[in-house]
């Protein structure tokens, strides 16, 4: 029976041109990414709203499901079920693509994240540069929103978000650009390949305010607090997305939580050295701890997600002028101080150089 | 057909529709929405030119930076349409001498005068490599060894102009009220107040 | 030197590293939530909720019309028409008490002579149509029969304060 089925299986794989053969493939991949990812997001809001909670000694939610476990589920449920409303001046084409345009590159992004080695959905040699691109895209959507929904809260915030993520777009990117001549490569899996030896040849330690830079400038791309001055509750209600309501709402949420989850990933694999284990080398050669694989990558990823909302656990919200003045005075000409350092170590062969 | 023409004919497809939608919508932000999709599409035929770097290039400086600060500004513009289009019979012959031209010009370049690309062997050669290939090093290699005086040019040129346009937009009018945040957060409660310890007053 | 030692303090995040510091220890401290429906908090006999109009313990009913609630009620929630009994006593023949008016301050009860009208511990109820948030004469001296043991209760356990 079970031959039978395997049998009539292949054949009808076979049956496929091969065009179409590597097509499915792929498209099986991106599911296999995307099913755990988007688990990963919602049970990220559960995360927040216990860890929070934990940190002003409430105890968050515990109500659907044991412990409070369905409470991602319910909350989807009900957002699916509510109507989404078009408010009557809104530009409606942008109004319902704006949440699109801002979900997908948050998801696009994750084809060139290897996971372990080897482990990516595209091996792409320009990979860090492709991730800049998609990153500096986020943008669009909030722009969008805030503008097609005609409303003065949301026309405010949009403007706020875009002049904010074009300001530390510049200071990732300069960040990126310390890894890169660290690396010197642009793809992923080569990236944490030179990061190999044990937690000493991390990159977070030569390139520690790239790191920190890097980490922030993340926060701030992402919007989130303390620099969620886009959403501001107390001044521009709830921002952008002040007009939407329903699933169109939800996959803004989505979406800015999908973003943290790559930053944070990100962060890992850039500074953190990925999937590999910091007791490299240092355990016995046959101990679990002392080898890399993808649970090393996805606790580091945890940690940065954690640190994520602890920050907004802790952190009042930045001035505006202030926000502006971090990114443009003070995170550009650290990085830029901190390429030259690193032309100088490179002289010097110092750090990831020595070889 | 393979999925890569497929691919091809999608994306050329979209060029078009979409360069055609910049100039037809009414809406300025509609525009640059199309024009944003134009980029992308161009940067998808790049891609498919084995060029992933300048098609990544493309998309993270002019749809990623330079078409933001486009729809940021379009955005805020406050443009009425009926009087925008009041003078448009009185351009009209210019703007047809001037579109005849530019298709003479793309006639003369790629029409049936030209030497015909389509189907020499010489073309299919040039665009095959293996996986390995990376476009982004050769791209390096290139501009800085061969090219790299006319790389630094261009380089200086846009340092200039950054320059100036930051001396032109730096000037500190007089009488405006600014704040300092590198000062205010600087302070310090220990700069601002004093904590006395003193007696309690007691009710007589 | 000041200005040094800010500097340095300001590039490794010191005060922020502080501030994680602060919130990284109440992730661990123990929690204070009350699980409402499950745990409730005690509760003083003093408490201001549903009010009710009590009985003697013959079967009378308190309430001698008096109107000193109705004339204290700061938000004019209380209204009290009365008549002469067949017996001659005076009686109230309508006594209301609007519940979105009433602020439950507790002035009726500080005011009643006769410790009529009081609040019970009550604080848990709900309307489920317009009109229905008016308490009624009976309604109220229905919620005074049935809690009448626990409101004796109360009064006893705040009267060495009064």
């Amino acid at each position: 029976m079970i031959d039978h089925l395997i049998a009539t299986g292949l054949a009808i794989w076979n049956w496929f041109p091969a065009d179409w053969q590597t097509l499915l493939l792929i498209l099986g991949k991106i599911i296999l990414i995307l099913i755990p990812l988007m688990l990963c997001v919602a049970y990220i809001t559960y995360a927040e709203r216990k860890i929070i909670g934990y940190m002003q000694i409430r105890i968050g939610p515990n109500r659907v499901g044991p412990r409070g476990w369905l409470q991602p589920i319910a909350d989807a449920m009900k957002l699916l079920f509510k109507e989404v409303i078009l408010p009557t001046k809104a530009d409606k084409f942008l109004f319902l693509v704006a949440p699109v345009l801002s979900i997908m590159p948050a998801l696009a992004a994750w084809a060139v994240i290897p996971f372990d080695h080897g482990v990516v959905l595209s091996n792409a040699n320009a990979g860090l540069l492709y991730i800049l691109a998609l990153s500096s895209m986020g943008v669009y959507g909030i722009i969008l929103a805030g503008w097609a929904s005609n409303s003065k809260y949301a026309i405010l915030s949009s403007l706020r978000a875009g002049a904010q993520m074009v300001a530390y777009e510049i200071a990732m990117g300069f960040a990126l650009i310390g890894v890169l001549m660290a690396s010197g490569s642009l793809n992923m899996g080569a990236i944490v390949d030179a990061q190999a030896g044990g937690i000493s040849s991390w990159f977070i330690w030569p390139l520690m305010p790239m790191f920190f830079v890097y980490f922030i400038s993340g926060v701030a791309e992402t919007n989130r607090a303390p620099f969620d001055v886009a959403e501001g509750e107390s001044e521009i209600v709830a921002g952008f997305h002040v007009e939407y309501s329903g699933m169109a709402f939800a996959v803004f949420f989505l979406a800015e939580y999908a973003n943290i989850i790559l930053i944070s990933s990100l962060t890992a694999l850039l500074f953190l050295g990925g999937w590999l284990s910091p007791f490299e080398g240092l355990t016995g050669a046959n101990s679990w701890l002392g080898e890399s694989s993808f649970f090393w990558f996805f606790a580091k990823a945890c940690f940065f997600a954690f640190c994520f909302l602890w920050f907004r656990a802790t952190f009042p919200r930045y001035r505006y002028d202030q926000i502006m003045r971090l990114g443009w005075k003070v995170f550009i000409p650290v990085t830029i101080v901190w390429i030259f350092v690193e032309l100088i170590m490179v002289v010097a062969k110092i750090g990831p150089w020595s070889v | 057909m393979t999925i890569t023409d497929f691919l091809f004919f999608v994306f050329a497809g979209m060029v078009i529709m979409s360069a055609l939608g910049v100039v037809t919508s009414k809406n300025p932000v509609h525009s640059i929405m199309f024009l944003v999709l134009t980029f992308f599409c161009s940067a998808a035929i790049w891609l498919m030119l084995e060029a992933e770097f300048l098609a990544i290039i493309l998309v993270l400086v002019y749809v990623g930076a330079v078409m933001v600060l486009f729809l940021f500004v379009v955005m805020m513009l406050d443009i009425n349409i009926v009087k925008m289009r009041q003078g448009f019979v009185s351009y009209l012959p210019v703007g047809i001498a001037f579109a005849v031209v530019i298709l003479a010009i793309m006639v003369w370049v790629v029409g049936p005068a030209s030497p015909d690309v389509s189907n020499t062997a010489a073309l299919h050669q040039a665009v095959t490599h293996g996986a390995d290939y990376s476009n982004t090093k050769m791209l390096g290699k290139i501009i800085y060894t061969d090219y790299v005086l006319a790389f630094e040019i261009a380089a200086v040129i846009l340092l200039v102009a950054i320059i100036a346009a930051i001396s032109l937009t730096l000037r500190r009018r007089p009488g405006t009220k600014h704040q300092i945040p590198g000062e205010q957060i600087k302070v310090k409660r220990d700069d601002r107040l004093k904590i006395i310890s003193m007696e309690a007053e007691v009710k007589k | 030197m000041q200005k040094i030692k800010h500097f340095f303090k300001s590039f490794l995040f010191w005060e922020l590293f502080q501030g994680l510091s602060v919130t990284g220890k109440y992730l661990f401290a123990p929690k204070i939530t009350i699980q409402y429906p499950e745990e409730k908090t005690p509760m003083s006999p003093r408490f201001r909720g549903l009010h009710a109009l009590r009985r003697y313990a013959n079967g009378e009913e308190r309430c001698i019309a008096c109107k000193l609630c109705e004339a204290v009620c700061p938000a004019l929630a209380i209204t009290i028409d009365s008549e002469e009994r067949a017996d001659g006593s005076r009686r109230t023949t309508r006594y209301e008490i609007d519940l979105f008016k009433c602020i439950y301050c507790g002035f009726c009860e500080e005011a009643c002579p006769v410790d009529s009208i009081v609040e019970t511990h009550i604080f848990e109820y709900h309307f489920e149509e317009h009109g229905k948030q008016v308490m009624t004469k009976q309604m109220l001296l229905e919620v005074g029969d049935k809690y009448e043991a626990v409101i004796a209760a109360n009064k006893q356990a705040d009267a060495v304060y009064r």
